[in-house]
């Protein structure tokens, strides 16, 4: 009876551990809940600043913002990188740096250097390992992060914008689709593109591009140049809250995997299990009735 | 032409007021402006104030924004706030005590403080107060 008891103490771990797992879905599952509203209350300021700077891409400006020009040439290139602060949440950190590599590697070929940004534990140790030049990192923002606790690392990259060491600047992030699928995204904050003003006319009706100009208060270095910082900051707090959801669905669905999968072994196991008792009964009963036949 | 236009102000947390007005009053960072239907575009910085709505018919609203930015175009009216709430729930007590802070903190050379905070600190408590006052006059005439 040697093997059933092993089998039966394998099975009471497999157990203990399905538990932990089954616990650890439920709690993903009330924390995507609350990560969704998060993610859902930032929408309409992300989205009228949008309008904002889309009207403003459609003016005709006194002044043009830096943002907003395109530059020739491109001899580095910026990556904020979000990801997640902890694992167990399946490959949506794998699945993000694997996007990541493939536009560096493109940048690369055209002989463009790069420059990291590690927003979330899981990045900067992704940068450890890979060897980027990783200038500012960022972990621990919670579940719900915060504008100012992103505003220093926000400032590093855009200084390194405006003093000319990077040329243009990607943020990197989880897209939240549904509760089943996350995909990585990389999309560019700087230079701001031309086509942000149509985005923005997609939803908006009132936009009109022309000639027109605005009236500024105080003026328009000043105001472009804080109202465009503000809007870099918001679509970066956007993606980093959309990125929570995306950890919280997906290590909900990894949790899930792994309870069904740990509720499929114990039943193969407890076959096993089964077969190796019947077994040992049946030996008995020969034993029993061989030594009958033999007295 | 229409003499009312869309009026909407948000906050990075949520989306505090989306609706059809007369009339909106916002302090600017050069002072207080009205803005009716029809302005030229514009786009100017606020500074921590009130931003009063005028609804059709005169009913109005106050809101709080501790800063942000406004744009107006012809017929809508955009308010970035930095954070906003409705002036009705602001406590004056709690504003008075920021306000007593701030301007303690400001007096005190020993202490080692960061003087534009401090000053950030008390135009906020000052502005907060001034909503409530505006808030009072209105409720005393009506």
């Amino acid at each position: 009876m040697a093997a059933a008891k092993e089998i039966r103490t394998q099975i009471g771990s497999i157990k203990n551990t399905q538990k932990i797992t089954s616990a650890m879905e439920m709690v993903a599952a009330s924390k995507m809940r609350k990560a969704q509203d998060l993610m859902r209350a930032s929408q309409p300021y992300a989205k009228q600043i949008r309008n904002v700077v889309g009207h403003i891409a459609d003016a005709n400006p006194e002044y043009t913002h830096d943002y907003m020009v395109e530059r020739s040439e491109v001899k580095r290139v910026g990556y904020i990188v979000v990801s997640t602060d902890r694992g167990l949440c399946g490959g949506l950190n794998h699945n993000l740096f694997k996007a990541l590599l493939k536009q560096a590697s493109e940048w690369k070929k055209q002989g463009a250097e790069q420059d990291f940004c590690a927003l979330g534990a899981k990045a900067s140790t992704f940068f450890r390992n890979y060897g980027g030049n990783l200038v500012a990192a960022k972990s621990g923002l919670g579940e719900a992060p915060t504008v100012e606790g992103l505003i220093g690392s926000i400032k590093v990259m855009l200084e390194a914008y405006d003093e000319g060491r990077l040329d243009r600047l990607y943020v990197v992030h989880n897209e939240f689709v549904n509760t089943m699928t996350q995909k990585p995204v990389v999309r560019q904050l700087l230079p701001l593109s031309p086509d942000i003003g149509a985005d923005a006319e997609q939803d908006d009706e009132n936009a009109r591009p022309g000639s027109w100009d605005y009236l500024y208060e105080p003026d328009a270095k000043a105001l472009l140049d804080s109202l465009l910082v503000r809007f870099i900051e918001s679509q970066v707090y956007q993606a980093v809250v959309e990125n929570g959801a995306c950890e919280q669905a997906a290590r909900m669905i990894a949790m899930k995997s792994a309870t069904d999968n740990a509720g499929g072994l114990i039943d193969d196991l407890e076959m096993v299990y089964n077969k190796a008792r019947q077994a040992a009964i049946t030996q008995e009963i020969s034993e029993i009735v061989g030594g009958a036949a033999a007295v | 032409m229409a003499n009312s236009f869309t009026c909407n102000i948000v906050s990075a947390e949520a989306s505090i007021f989306s609706g059809t007005v007369e009339q909106v009053i916002a302090s600017g960072v050069m002072g207080d402006l009205g803005v009716l239907p029809g302005h030229a575009p514009l786009l100017t910085e606020l500074q921590p104030g009130p931003v009063r709505v005028i609804y059709d018919g005169g009913a109005e609203e106050n809101f709080y924004v501790t800063g942000g930015f406004m744009e107006v175009q012809p017929d809508v009216v955009t308010i970035l706030a930095d954070a906003a709430s409705r002036a009705s729930d602001l406590n004056e007590a709690a504003a008075e005590e920021a306000r007593q802070q701030a301007l303690k903190a400001f007096n005190d050379k020993s202490s080692e403080l960061d003087y534009t905070r401090a000053a950030a600190e008390l135009a906020e408590a000052v502005a907060q107060l001034r909503t409530i006052q505006q808030l009072r006059k209105k409720a005393g005439k009506g």
